[in-house]
Formats: C-alpha cells, structure tokens, sequence
C-alpha cells in the first residue's frame, strides 16, 4: 500500500496531468489498489491492478522526458498542449505542483451526508468516525474515509409469500409451518460494521434464520399461527441483537415481521375442515338457542295467559267454570255431526258407516236438528 | 536537472525500498513476519479486551525484500456446513444446516498449521458435521425443539473447539441455521399426523359443538317445566278443566284432517238442560 502510494501518484502527477491525481485520490481506490497489488510491481509484472500500469506509465514517462528535454524545449508541446514558456524552461514542475494542490484538496475534504458516518483509517489504524458535514483530513495516502450509510434501514426477506415455495419450519410441538417473515436493520455503529465481521450482511441473514428457528422450536403451532406472531416477533428480534452484539457487529435490528405463517399446502385443506368444523359446531348451537327461545317465550307465553284466566276464575270460580265449558263445547260441537241418542230400554243401533256417508254427502248442510247454543 | 531519466530512476528505487520497508497494517487484518520461511513474529495480533484505535494496527518497519507479511483476517469468519442428514435416537432423521463463526486468535499456529483461513475453514467444516451428528445422535428429536438446544449447542461449540485450538482459532459461536424432517417419507408422514390431529380436532369441535346444542336445549325444555309447574301448580284442579277445554277445542276443530261425529245421549252434562230440570 505504502509503495503504491509512494510512486503512483507522484508518477501519474507527472504523465497523466490534473487527472492523475483524481485518479489515485480517493480513498477507496486507493486503498483496493494497494491490498490488492503485488509487493513489487517490477518483479511480479503477471498480476492485477496497478502492476500492468506501473511500467506503462514509466516507459510513457521516459518517452515524454526525451521529448521535452530531448529536443532542448524549443517545440516540444509535451504536456497537454501547454504552449512552451519562452525560457525554453521546464512547464512540468509547475503542472506538477498544481496536480498535488488539487490531490491534496480532493483527498482531504469530506463530505459526509446527513444519514452517513465516515470511518477515518490512518495508516491503517483506526483513526476516529466522521460526523455529517464537511470534514477535514489528512491526504490519501495518510488517512483514508470510508463512508457507511447509518439511517439507511436494510430488509432482509426469508422465504416468500407465494405458493410456490415453501419455507418450512418445525415448531415445538413437531408441527411444521410454512412461514415467510423480513428482518430489518440497520448499522449502529459504522467501526465495528466495516471491521468486526468479515461477511456482515450474510451473517444477518444466518443469524435470523437461526433465532427464527431457534424461538419457533419454543412455541406450539397455534402460537404460531396466530396469537403468538407479536411475541414471536419480539423474541426473534430480541435473539438476533444479543446474538450479534456478541459477535460486536455493530448492527441494530430495527424490527421481524412475520409477513406469513401457515400451514404447509400439503395439510392446508386437514386445517380448513377444522375451520369448517368450527363453523358447523357455532351453527349446531345457534339453531339449539333458536329453538331454546321458542320453547322458553312459549311456555312463560302459556303460563301467563293461565295466570291470568285463573285470576278471573278465582273471584267466581263456578260461573267461570261453567262459562268456559259452554263455550268450548259451543265451539266444538257447532263444527261436527252430533247424534243424540235416547237410552233407555231402546237398544240404540248406530249406523257408524251411514252416518259416514252421509256426513260426506252433505257436509254443508248444518246436520239435522241439533242444539245450538244461542246467546 | 541534467539527468531527469537517473533521477526519475533514483526516486523509482527509493520508493520501492521505502515500500517494502515500510508495510501498512489494516484494522482487519493481523500478518505473521515471515523471515525465508521462517516465521518470525506476529502483528496486530487479536485480543479479546482492544478497541479500535488502539490495536497494533498501523505503520509497521521491515526488512526489505527479507521479510514477507503473511495476512490473515483479523475479523469474524464464518464456516458453514453443508447439509447433515442427522439420527436422533428415537431413529428420526433430520436435516440439519449449521454455522459456525470463529476467529483466528493465534495467527502464528495458524499459519503454521493451516496456512490460510479457507484451509481452517475447510478443516472445521467436517469437524462440525462430526460433532453434530455425535451431538444430535444422542438425544431425542424432541430435545432439538426444546431450551435444551442451547446446551446441544454448546456441547458442539465446546468439542469444535478443541479441534479450533490446534489451528490457532477460537469459535465465537456454533448454531443451527434450519433443522428440517428430510423430503420423502419423513415428512409425508409428519404431514399425515398433522392431517390426523387436525380432522380428530375437527370432529372434537363439531361434537362439542352438538353437546353444547343439547345442553341449551334441555335446559330449555327445564325452564319451561319449572314455568309451567309454577304456574299450573296453583290450581291443578282448575288446570285440569282448563287444558282439557283448549285440548277439546284443538283435537276437534274443523282445521283437523278427519270427520268427527259424535254421539250424545241426553244424560250428557252438556244437554242437561235438555230435560228442563233445574
């Protein structure tokens, strides 16, 4: 890193001009660059990155050293088409130093937005964290900024609301259920985020299947289901931050929410005859309170008008009695075929059949002379 | 400025010198010196207890061209496991996914044992599936849904590392990621009881559902009892008379089905006036 530094700017200063310097400036390049390149660029000239540039850009360097100074400046336009100055004088210091001017500006102000932290490396180490606004550093090759986005809330979703795939889990009563739930979070401490983990964002995601799996191994699959989504919710999110503030990563988890939890689709139709059943069972018990009604409104119905006809009854219980016996046997016997019979020592013989007959035959016609009770 | 091509040069060879003098060490990283093969010492080595900032992080002197940095990740890392199909001893198979995260706390065995962390990795892995089967195979399957999975866990987390220990890593911690019933049989049948145990809920409700019904109207039929009682029992003579009027009314009216003839001999109460006695 230190020897990418060392040269690369000072050289890409010198042959590439103000671009040089843009090029090599920001941290992040930078810093790439140098972990990923080679010890020694000239002796390893196979690999990546800044090696295939090295000796390019030196032979580009040589080439333009001997035009400038080759031809004793007189019409050598060497660098960017900067007119010669009438000296005959080298331009390129001066190119050189307005380079490090603009490396030096570009490399050391930050700006650093309202929802981001910058982490401050010098050499390496771990200097300080940037709060938001525009900050002041040491160049590039010195201390380097990493900005991190803190406000930014990050959605993981594990398994999925469509019917294709499942995500099944066991619960506690060697249920399965097939569940789809995202986990939000965000960095809460951008240090520890960019250095702690090696794969942070991977190791959210394992750590939610797992506190996920782990919390519904506790719970049966009614909980699951339903009542117990909120207090699975809270459990789940309260596991996963112990478990990585064990680990130090610096992430906050902002919320779990069970998007889906439902029986798999091979029993669906076994937890749909429940449902039913429940259905069945409420009607079963309607209908009984329907019927209990009537039967009750029927009986307190009877029992008052009895309370009430006993009342009158009691003030002159004969005429009452008598009365009441008249008016039914009136009602009754107005409507049918009455034969009276004298006893005695006449043997009464009764045509049952003819009587029938002739009952059929006129029915209308208010049968033979028979009492009717008149008022 | 007579020889621009010598200086250029001269600063060319001044840099790589300083380059390979002078190495920067990361906070994410910790490297073994190694001397021609042989390791010399450790830097920004890993201890529990640091903070950022104040690690061994930072600008480090070397000798050039004599001493390579061997890098090594400072950081958590992660191992996982493939799937492990897993016996428990109640003979039920299991899939189990597991990670575990660990960290190099001993760069120097390390390299020495492993050399680098995908080999540590690659050693762990198989060693994780051992413990967890081992592990796992001498509990129930129930034991796996249960708060005794914590000490499963740490069971495994202690026996994986031992073995850590010879690579110069130490576990941060072991967990399932998902433990499933294996597709096929297993998990036909695990759906066939939770089909059985959800129609025998079925039929509980709609029983108890018919129970309740025949409760409510029995005591219906109680109420009306006791309502009737309450009120005939007054005068049972006079409900005698009474019902035996409305049943009269009802068993002959002509909106029954079937003619009613009948016959009176003049002795009957009704006709007693008939005879003009008083």
């Amino acid at each position: 890193m230190t020897r990418l530094f060392g040269w690369m700017p000072a050289i890409a200063a010198m042959v590439q001009g103000p671009w040089g310097g843009k090029n090599d400036g920001p941290d992040g390049d930078g810093k790439k660059g140098g972990e990923a390149g080679p010890r020694n660029p000239w002796t390893q000239p196979g690999k990546p990155s800044g090696s295939s540039k090295g000796p390019s850009a030196i032979e580009e360097l040589l080439r333009r050293g001997r035009e400038s100074f080759g031809n004793g400046g007189g019409n050598g336009g060497g660098f960017g088409g900067l007119p010669p100055r009438a000296s005959g004088k080298a331009l390129w210091p001066i190119a050189v130093g307005i380079v490090l001017v603009l490396w030096l500006v570009l490399t050391s102000f930050h700006r650093v937005g309202p929802q981001e932290r910058g982490v401050v490396t010098f050499l390496g180490k771990y200097s300080r964290t940037l709060t938001p606004g525009i900050s002041l550093t040491l160049p590039a090759p010195l201390e380097s900024v990493t900005t991190v986005d803190v406000e930014e809330i990050r959605t993981i979703d594990i398994g999925s609301v469509s019917a294709e795939s499942e995500n099944l889990v066991l619960t506690g009563d060697q249920n399965i259920i097939d569940l789809a739930y995202s986990v939000r979070w965000n960095i809460r401490n951008p240090e520890l985020y960019l250095l702690q983990l090696s794969e942070p964002d991977a190791a959210v995601r394992e750590v939610a299947e797992s506190a996920m799996r782990s919390v519904l191994a506790s719970v049966s699959l009614d909980d699951a289901l339903g009542a117990g989504r909120t207090t699975i919710e809270q459990q789940v999110e309260q596991r996963m931050q112990e478990i990585l503030d064990g680990y130090r990563s610096g992430i906050r988890i902002q919320g779990v929410a069970i998007k889906q939890a439902d029986p798999p689709t091979a029993v669906n139709d076994a937890f749909k005859e429940v449902s039913a059943a429940q259905q069945t069972a409420q009607t079963y018990l309607n209908e009984a309170r329907a019927a209990a009604q009537q039967v009750t409104a029927k009986a307190q119905g009877e029992a008052a008008a009895f309370d009430k006809v006993y009342e009158q009854y009691k003030l002159s219980p004969e005429v009452t009695r008598r009365r009441m016996y008249y008016e039914t046997m009136e009602g009754v016997l107005a409507n049918v075929d009455k034969t009276i019979v004298e006893g005695g020592n006449v043997t009464p013989y009764l045509p049952l059949p003819e009587i029938k007959r002739r009952a059929q035959a006129a029915p209308a016609d208010g049968a033979p002379a028979a009492t009717t009770g008149g008022q | 400025m007579r020889h621009p091509v010598a200086i250029a040069l001269a600063v060319l060879a001044l840099l790589i010198v300083l380059g390979s003098t002078i190495t920067i060490v990361p906070e994410t990283r910790q490297g073994v010196i190694v001397r021609f093969g042989d390791p010399k010492y450790i830097i920004n080595r890993y201890r529990a207890d640091e903070t950022f900032g104040k690690t061994g992080a930072g600008v480090i002197l070397r000798v050039p061209f004599v001493d390579q940095v061997v890098w090594i990740d400072k950081r958590v890392l992660s191992v996982e496991m493939e799937r492990q199909q897993v016996l428990s001893t109640d003979q039920l198979r299991l899939q189990v996914d597991a990670f575990a995260r660990y960290r190099i706390v001993d760069p120097l065995r390390m390299y020495i044992a492993a050399g680098s962390e995908e080999r540590v990795s690659d050693a762990l892995r198989p060693i994780l599936g051992s413990a967890l089967r081992n592990e796992l195979g001498k509990r129930p399957f129930a034991a796996l849904l249960s708060p005794e999975r914590g000490q499963v866990m740490d069971n495994i987390e202690a026996g994986l590392n031992r073995v850590a220990r010879q690579y110069g890593a130490q576990i941060v911690d072991v967990r399932i990621k998902r433990a499933d019933l294996p597709d096929g049989t297993p998990l036909e049948s695990a759906f066939n009881r939770m089909r059985t145990a959800r129609s025998q809920e079925a039929l509980t409700i709609r029983a108890q559902g018919a129970k309740q019904a025949q409760i409510i109207r029995a005591e219906a039929d109680a109420n009306a009892a006791r309502i009737y009682a309450g009120s005939f029992g007054k005068d049972p003579a006079f409900y005698d008379f009474y019902r035996g009027m409305q049943s009269y009314r009802y068993t002959f009216s002509p909106d029954r089905s079937g003619q009613t003839n009948i016959i009176l001999s003049p002795d009957n109460e009704f006709l007693r006036q008939f005879q003009g006695r008083r």
